[in-house]
C-alpha cells in the first residue's frame, strides 16, 4: 500500500469515507512526518498533534454513526501561521505577537474545521507576510527540501511568504496547507517547490481573522499537491462572512465537481509585456510548454496586450506598505503582544521601543515606505499615482479579457534561489513577485502549476490568471497542464 | 524625490519605531534605492483616471442595528480582550502614564 503521507487531499478523504484507513491513522503519520522534519526544514513554528487527532478521532466517531464527514473530512493540514486560531499561539512570524494567543479562530479555518479538516500545526511563514523567501521570519528561516543536482548543498529559498506552507506540502509533512496571498505569496512559493496554489478572486475567502498585511490585496488560498485537492479545499475555506465588509456576496461553486480539463471553445491569452528581456531560458520553455499543452487540451491561443505590466511592481510597493503603515499601527504596546518599556518612560516611549523591538528590519522598512508615501505633501505624488497606475492596470485585464478567457504566463522570473542570495537586496528581492503582482493589483483568480524541472532540477511554475469570478476557467486550465506536464518530482528525502 | 537621513528620522518618529543613529543612516540609501525605483511611475500618463477604491466592485453593507447580533464581535467578553494585554489592571488596558 501506498504510504498515508503520500496521499493528498480527495486520496485521504475518500479513503477515510471508504474505510480504506482512519482519520486517526492518517494524523499519526502526518504527525511523525512534521516532528522528524522540523529540525531539518523548520517549516513549523508551532506543531499542534494533539488537535490533528483530535480532530481525526471526531471525524472516525462521525463515520462510525454513519454521519457525513465534510469536504475536508479526515485530512490534516498545515496552518499558515497568518490565521488566528483560537487557543494556538498567532505570530505571523513575528516577535511582537510572539506569545500572541486568539481567544476567536478565524473564519477561514473554522470553516476547514467544520469540514472535517485537522491542524498539524502553525506554519512559517516571512514576517508578517513580507518577504519572497521566507527569511523574514523571526523564527528563522525555513529551508526547502529541494536541493540544486549540481551535487552542491546549498540550501534554497521555498519561497515566501507562504514558505512553511509550500516547504510542508512539498516534504509531505501535509496534503495541503493554507496560505494566503498578497503580491504573489501562495504561487511563487508554490512554483518554488513544485505544488500547486490558488488565489481567488478578491473577496472570495474572509480575511476576518488573517492578521492584515495589505487589505485591499491579502486573500487566503489553499496550497496543495494538485489542482483537484486545491479545488475541494478552496470550496471549504471560501464564501460570504458578515464581519468581513469585502466580503463577497456568492454562493461557493462547486468546484471539484466541475472540473473539466477539455478547452475546447475557450481562448488563452499570452501577454507579450511578460516575455521581458533576458528572460531565464527555462522558464522561456517552461511557457512554451504550457501553450502547447492548452493548444492540444483544445484551446486557441491569441496574443493579448497588458501595457502596464512594468508599472505593476513599482505601484505594489507604493499600495502594499502604504497599507501595511496603517494596518501594523495597530501593535502599540497595550491591547496584545510584546510591551518594551524602558525604565522611566512615558506611553509615546513605550511605543517607539516596543515596535523598535517587536518588527524585524523588513516590516520597519516597509512601514517606513508607507508612512513617507501616505505623509502630507507626498501623498498625491505617490498613493494616488500608484491607485491611479492600479486602475489602469486592472483595465488592461478587462480589454485583455474581452479577447480570451484565461492568461499563461511564468509563475516566477526564476527557479528557487539559495537563502542568502537576494536577502541584502530589497530590489532585487522584489522583482521575484513581477509576473504575480500585476493579478493581485487587480483581485483576480490566478494559480500556479508546476510545469516542469529546470537544468538545476528545480520546479518551475506556469501561472494561469482568470476573469473575476472565474475560479472554475483558471482550475480547469490548470488541470489542463497538471495532465499534460505529467508532473511527478518530488524532493528526495534528506531531512 | 530622496530622503536624508533627517526626512528618515521624523518618519520614523511618526511611524513610532525608535531608531537608532546607525540604523537611520543604513536606512536611507535602502529607502532612497526603493524611492528612485517607483519614482517611474511618474512616466504613466494618468490624465482622467480615477485612483483604484476596490478592486472588486462592492458596496460597503450595514449590518443590523442589534445589540450582540455576532457574539463573535459583540459585547460582554472583557476577559477575552483583556486576555493577550501586556499589563491589564482592574479590567483595563494598563499604559505608563499620559500626563507630564
Amino acid at each position: 500500500m501506498t504510504e498515508l503521507t503520500d496521499l493528498g487531499v480527495a486520496a485521504i478523504r475518500d479513503g477515510v469515507a471508504a474505510g480504506s484507513f482512519t482519520a486517526v491513522e492518517v494524523a499519526e503519520a502526518f504527525n511523525a512526518n512534521v516532528a522528524a522534519a522540523q529540525d531539518a526544514l523548520n517549516a513549523f513554528i508551532v506543531a499542534t498533534p494533539g488537535k490533528a487527532i483530535e480532530a481525526a478521532q471526531a471525524v472516525d466517531a462521525k463515520r462510525a454513526r454513519g454521519e457525513p464527514l465534510g469536504k475536508m473530512g479526515g485530512v490534516p493540514i498545515g496552518m499558515k501561521d497568518l490565521f488566528a486560531t483560537a487557543g494556538v499561539q498567532t505570530t505571523a512570524a513575528s516577535h511582537i505577537l510572539e506569545g500572541f494567543v486568539p481567544q476567536y479562530e478565524s473564519t477561514v479555518s473554522a470553516k476547514l474545521w467544520d469540514e472535517g479538516a485537522g491542524m498539524l500545526g502553525k506554519l512559517n511563514l516571512d514576517q508578517f507576510a513580507m518577504g519572497s523567501s521566507n527569511e523574514t521570519s523571526y523564527f528563522g528561516n525555513v529551508i526547502s527540501p529541494w536541493k540544486r543536482n549540481d551535487g552542491g548543498n546549498a540550501a534554497l529559498a521555498p519561497g515566501g511568504s507562504s514558505g512553511g506552507s509550500s516547504a510542508a506540502v512539498s516534504a509531505r509533512l501535509c496534503p495541503a496547507a493554507t496560505g494566503t496571498d498578497t503580491g504573489g505569496s501562495i504561487r511563487q512559493p508554490a512554483a518554488f517547490t513544485g505544488i500547486t496554489g490558488i488565489k481567488p478572486t478578491y473577496g472570495r475567502c474572509s480575511r476576518w481573522g488573517i492578521v492584515a498585511f495589505a487589505s485591499s490585496l491579502d486573500q487566503a488560498g489553499p496550497m496543495a499537491r494538485d489542482v483537484t485537492d486545491c479545488a475541494i479545499m478552496l470550496e471549504a475555506m471560501a464564501g460570504f462572512d458578515p464581519k468581513d465588509s469585502t466580503s463577497l456576496d456568492l454562493p461557493v461553486p462547486a468546484w471539484a465537481d466541475n472540473l473539466d480539463p477539455d478547452l475546447k471553445g475557450k481562448k488563452v491569452g499570452i501577454p507579450h509585456q511578460y516575455r521581458m528581456d533576458g528572460m531565464d531560458a527555462d522558464v522561456a520553455k517552461s511557457w512554451d510548454d504550457g501553450i502547447a499543452w492548452l493548444k492540444d487540451a483544445g484551446a486557441e491561443i491569441v496574443d493579448v496586450s497588458l501595457p502596464h505590466t512594468q508599472y505593476a511592481l513599482p505601484a505594489y510597493y507604493i499600495i502594499a506598505p502604504a497599507e501595511a503603515s496603517s494596518n501594523l499601527a495597530r501593535y502599540d504596546g497595550v491591547r496584545y503582544g510584546l510591551r518594551d518599556l524602558p525604565d522611566g518612560s512615558g506611553l509615546q516611549d513605550m511605543y517607539a521601543a516596543t515596535r523598535a523591538a517587536g518588527f524585524g528590519a523588513e516590516v520597519k522598512r516597509r512601514i517606513l515606505i508607507g508612512t513617507y508615501v501616505l505623509s502630507a505633501g507626498f501623498y498625491d505624488a505617490y498613493y494616488t499615482q500608484a491607485q491611479k497606475v492600479r486602475t489602469l492596470i486592472s483595465r488592461d485585464f478587462m480589454e485583455a479579457f474581452e479577447a480570451c478567457d484565461v492568461i499563461l504566463a511564468p509563475t516566477a522570473p526564476s527557479a528557487a534561489f539559495a537563502l542568502g542570495e537576494n536577502i541584502d537586496d530589497p530590489l532585487a528581492m522584489y522583482l521575484n513577485d513581477v509576473f504575480a503582482v500585476p493579478a493581485s493589483l487587480a483581485g483576480l483568480p490566478a494559480m500556479s502549476v508546476p510545469a516542469g524541472l529546470n537544468r538545476e532540477g528545480l520546479p518551475l511554475g506556469l501561472q494561469i490568471v482568470g476573469r473575476p469570478f472565474d475560479e472554475q476557467g483558471v482550475l480547469n486550465a490548470g488541470l489542463a497542464i497538471e495532465q499534460r506536464a505529467g508532473f511527478t518530482a518530488r524532493p528526495d528525502k534528506w531531512w | 524625490m530622496s530622503v536624508d537621513t533627517a526626512t528618515v528620522a521624523k518618519i520614523a518618529a511618526l511611524a513610532r519605531i525608535k531608531v537608532s543613529e546607525d540604523e537611520l543612516s543604513a536606512m536611507v540609501p535602502e529607502l532612497n534605492g526603493i524611492l528612485a525605483w517607483v519614482e517611474q511611475l511618474g512616466e504613466v500618463d494618468v490624465t482622467g483616471v480615477e485612483p483604484m477604491t476596490a478592486v472588486i466592485p462592492n458596496h460597503l453593507r450595514l449590518r443590523e442595528d442589534a445589540i450582540d447580533a455576532d457574539p463573535l464581535t459583540g459585547g460582554n467578553i472583557r476577559d477575552k480582550v483583556l486576555a493577550n494585554a501586556p499589563a491589564a489592571e482592574h479590567g483595563f488596558f494598563g499604559v505608563p502614564k499620559v500626563i507630564e
